[in-house]
């Protein structure tokens, strides 16, 4: 029996204190000095241990990082002094779609590799943009795992990044007749990318190279990029090459299991070339996320290619468009492109861009895509906090091009284990034991466009309002 | 006899546990503050406590204050003061307070009900969350005058009907058209569970165990306690099906549905452990799903071994609300069920994946009116009680899910918020909440009495039935069974022209921090 696929997972803690999410107003003139009943010293959480110098001093501002928000030393305050805001830095991180929740989240993963579990129920808003207008599915009744379904019973998050022949022909003597291509699947529907910006030293890429290779990932890299310090990692990486360029790099083509060339017309026409120097070779094709995606697919999927990666902006939006769609809509328009003309089992479909959180990588494969990239989230993993800073040339603050690979690897495994486990819960759920077979299965899902038909149509009658309202 | 049952409870003041009560708005008092008196004399709201014999000025008591409206007043204690020592501001610390659903002003609005036992006074948006969706803009119609109802508060009918199947077993009725949703032994605090069984007890309605067993302390409020029979059959045991009135599967939770519950390790203290009949300090999960129920017909062989043991027991199905929700719930009442319980997707729990409470099955304010009407078109509507839950925070909410069309909801949060949650969302990890409510810490455990515990909940359904009985008045009815599935009563403002919505209160919007 093969060995179950399993992520070994460690708690990395962050090398510079993160950023925490509140700041202690307390208003000193009423403060009781030496007061023995200080709140401080009560937190039954002890956030305040390691800070006694801070107690006896009572510099200010203290940024709580580990404040569990349960207001007991605001309301226990023998004189009432204590108050909190939130740090005015933590409301700097990010931006409205990486937003400071969702990089607070990630460096939680990154470090403890756990899954964000916390008691009482939802605190966001009902309905949001892009992936947050839509819920997944589950079943009441499903055939049971054995002990969980993060126990003995294997649930499959494997995918593959090679094609398939759709139909097999046989030999009159039933021998197989059909050419069978070479295989080459991932245990996890979630590859890697090089970012697109950022402190993109080797010790980053070498981070997340080596997370990749201990994954059993695969992870895109420019070529250019790709130099000997690489190399015991070469199975687990995919380098992306041009028409123009990929003659210079023939030795990075016959070291890879995979290479990508970026789309240009004609581009089908290079493979022969390419297969001629590493025949298994599997062979990606990168192309743009605009109007013209689903018609490039549709032919494409043709040839003889084996996967094709969509790349959005870094939001998930569509390219070039005055009023871009976003990820869903765009992965169901490739993907039903290829559905409605019979040849959609062929090729394998990768989306980049904007997948943030676990829950990402679960709906863009109900909508269609086989697997997704991530990129920034290897940055914020390594504890990036999108200053960009590093765009204006000027130094990163926690030092992204000093770390050290094998702390980095581990802090991406970490982050890339949760999401993984994250993706068993959404598939437990539904009773789905097979990531290929979450694929496109909208019908496990419920959009709120649909909900707002079917449930409140009836009652209310037409929406007057576009969008989310 | 009616009069009796609509009789309101008795409400007693009851404050809060914390030396200071958070408040909307601070009042502070400076050291010019000569004591005189005046502001302790002039305001009729108790913000300024003063004792006959002792003449130094106190803290004011800012959670009672009604804020910057009071400045039309005669008594507006900042501008009287002779010493201008007074000032009146808004609490910033509202911002790290709350969330889209259950805002600031909605969680300080349920401290003070749950204090006094009335709607607020302060200018508290009560009503309405922050959410952007589902009940947040969902409003009742304007009412119109020549409807309203001029009867008092004791001739209106709250109560809701448990069995509505001529079956032969007790036609349980409950006096407000909510009971309190399951929570175990185990994740809430012993004294917090008994408070809840001794507040029904008091309000005539129903507490549910959760899946952590029965605590004996419980037997004494048995009439009033659900048995919660659930995948893990923690604690279920023949006599347990025997105290209750009513057993409930559960299914699925709406904040995790298709998952299965977890107590993390720390909170399986000798006592929980013993009551699970585990071991102690050992992780316990709830499998997910039954392992003995594949099909609708499996089902059908539970209710039936309940009813079997229990010939005056009724029988609940607590279900998540995945796309067939309608097709579950016919299934559940041909299977026999008394009470379909619908919990929608926001709900509270003890502990879940953040992942599932946001992404996974619909939300309460969908499935409702879907189950309803599938029900009606079935045939079966009148037969069966259709309870919601999962999100349903105000008894704004319980009135307008009850119009959408259920017959009443099961209530966990606001509950707990009664008795002073903050939401903080830590009742799973190490020692349990902070503020002795989901913990089985020894010693958080028990900051909190089984009294206090039990006032608080009563005045809080004593102010939500209040504001009930104006709702119902005002659209000339009665009763919550007349109300049951009048959708027509209610508009949402997405569905509204422009001039229309203009009408209703806008829903709030504010991007917070979260």
């Amino acid at each position: 029996m093969p060995e179950k696929y399993h992520i070994h997972l460690k708690t990395t803690p962050p090398r510079f204190q993160p950023f925490g999410k509140y700041s202690t107003v307390e208003f000193r003139e009423d403060c009781a000095g030496s007061c023995k009943e200080c709140v401080k010293k009560k937190c039954i959480y002890g956030i305040f241990e390691d800070d006694y110098v801070h107690v006896s001093s009572m510099e200010e501002p203290e940024y709580l990082y580990a404040c569990q928000s349960c207001f007991r030393c605001v309301q226990e305050c023998t004189k009432g002094i204590f108050s909190r805001v939130i740090n005015p830095d933590y409301r700097t991180l990010g931006d409205d779609y990486w937003r400071s929740e969702t990089i607070h989240r990630l460096w939680y993963q990154a470090h403890t590799g756990k899954i964000p579990v916390s008691g009482a129920g939802y605190r966001g808003p009902f309905v949001g943009e892009g992936f947050d207008s839509m819920w997944t599915d589950m079943s009441e009744i499903v055939r049971p795992t054995r002990d969980g379904i993060h126990g003995r019973e294997y649930i499959n998050t494997c995918i593959e990044l090679s094609r398939r022949v759709t139909r097999l022909t046989f030999h009159e003597d039933m021998s197989l007749a059909s050419e069978v291509f070479p295989i080459l699947e991932v245990p996890i529907p979630v590859l890697f990318k090089q970012p697109s910006f950022g402190v993109l030293s080797e010790n980053v890429l070498l981070a997340a190279a080596r997370a990749a290779h201990l994954l059993g990932a695969m992870m895109f890299i420019q070529a250019e990029n790709y130099s000997d310090s690489f190399l015991p990692y070469a199975d687990s990486l995919i380098p992306c090459l041009t028409k123009a360029s990929y003659q210079d790099f023939s030795d990075l083509v016959l070291r890879s299991r995979m290479v990508e060339l970026a789309y240009e017309p004609e581009i089908e026409k290079e493979f022969a070339k390419l297969r001629s120097l590493r025949p298994d070779l599997i062979i990606g094709v990168s192309i743009p996320l605009n109007a013209k995606a689903a018609s490039r697919t549709l032919r494409l999927a043709q040839t003889e290619v084996d996967t094709l990666r969509f790349y959005a902006d870094d939001r998930g939006n569509e390219l070039d468009a005055e009023k871009p769609r976003f990820l869903k809509e765009m992965i169901r328009e490739i993907h039903l492109t290829l559905v409605e003309n019979l040849i959609r089992q062929k090729i394998n479909l990768v989306f980049s861009g904007g997948i943030a959180m676990a829950e990402h990588m679960a709906k863009a494969i109900i909508c269609g895509a086989d697997g997704v990239t991530v990129d920034t989230p290897l940055l914020i993993a390594l504890e990036c906090w999108l200053c960009n800073r590093c765009l204006e040339g000027k130094s990163c603050p926690v030092e992204l091009e000093a770390i050290d690979p094998e702390w980095g690897s581990q802090r991406i495994m970490n982050l890339i284990g949760a999401w993984r486990n994250q993706l068993i819960e959404v598939m437990g759920a539904m009773g789905i034991r097979e990531a290929r077979r979450l694929r496109g299965e909208v019908g496990r899902s419920m959009l709120f466009e649909d909900l707002e038909r079917e449930c409140f149509g009836p009652i209310f009658g037409e929406r007057k309002v576009s969008g989310l309202g | 006899m009616n009069q009796t049952k609509n009789q309101l409870k008795e409400t007693v003041e009851i404050t809060s546990r914390f030396r200071h009560t958070i408040s909307k708005y601070i009042i502070r008092r400076n050291s010019r503050c000569i004591s005189c008196g005046l502001c302790a004399e002039l305001c009729p709201y108790g913000v300024h406590p003063r004792y006959d014999n002792y003449s130094k000025p106190l803290r004011p008591q800012s959670h009672k204050c009604i804020g910057f409206s009071c400045k039309e007043n005669e008594f507006y204690c900042v501008d009287r003061c002779p010493e201008q020592a007074l000032t009146l501001g808004l609490n910033p610390i509202l911002e790290t307070l709350g969330d889209y659903r259950w805002t600031s002003e909605m969680l300080i609005a349920h401290w003070e009900m749950a204090e006094t036992g009335n709607l607020p006074v302060v200018d508290l948006e009560y009503d309405l969350g922050n959410s952007g969706g589902g009940f947040d803009k969902i409003r009742f119609k304007l009412p119109d005058a020549k409807d309203y109802l001029n009867v008092s508060d004791e001739e209106i009918d709250t109560s809701v009907d448990l069995n509505k199947r001529n079956d032969g077993r007790p036609e349980r009725s409950i006096s407000i058209p909510c009971y309190g949703g399951g929570m175990s032994y185990g994740s809430t605090a012993l004294p917090v569970m008994v408070g809840r069984a001794r507040a029904a007890k008091r309000l005539n309605t129903l507490t549910c165990t959760g899946e952590g067993g029965y605590p004996q302390e419980l037997v004494p409020y048995a009439d009033h306690v659900i048995t919660q029979v659930a995948t893990g059959l923690f604690g279920v045991r023949e006599e347990t099906i025997l105290y209750t009135p009513m057993v409930e599967f559960k299914y699925a939770q709406g904040a995790k549905p298709g998952l299965g519950g977890h107590l993390l390790g720390d909170k399986v203290t000798p006592e929980v452990a013993a009551m699970r009949e585990t071991v102690e300090g050992n992780a316990l999960f709830s499998p997910f799903p039954f392992h003995s129920v594949y099909s609708v017909e499996d089902h059908k062989k539970h209710v039936d071994w309940v009813k079997e043991i229990n010939p005056r027991v009724l029988v609940s199905v607590k279900v998540s609300t995945p796309t067939d929700v309608d097709m579950v719930a016919v299934g559940s009442y041909h299977a026999g069920a008394h009470v379909v319980h619908l919990d929608g997707s926001y709900g509270g729990t003890g502990a879940a994946p953040d992942i599932a409470k946001k992404n996974i099955a619909m939300p309460i304010e969908y499935a409702i009116p879907k189950v309803h009407k599938f029900l009606t078109e079935e045939g079966v509507r009148d037969e069966i009680c259709l309870i919601a839950s999962g999100g349903i925070r105000s008894a704004m909410d319980v009135a307008k899910a009850i119009a959408l069309g259920a017959d009443g909801a099961v209530i966990g949060t606001a509950e707990l918020v009664a008795l002073e949650c903050v939401r903080c969302g830590n009742c799973e990890s190490g020692r349990g909440c902070a503020r002795g409510i989901a913990s089985t810490d020894p010693e958080l455990g028990y900051m909190i009495t089984e009294e206090w515990s039990e006032q608080r909940i009563v005045n809080m359904y004593t102010a939500w039935r209040k504001q009930w009985c104006e709702i119902l008045r005002q659209y000339g009815l009665r009763s919550f069974k007349e109300l049951r599935g009048r959708s027509d009563l209610l508009v949402h403002l997405d569905y509204l022209e422009e001039k229309e919505r203009a009408k209703y209160q806008p829903a709030p919007r504010k991007q917070l921090i979260i």
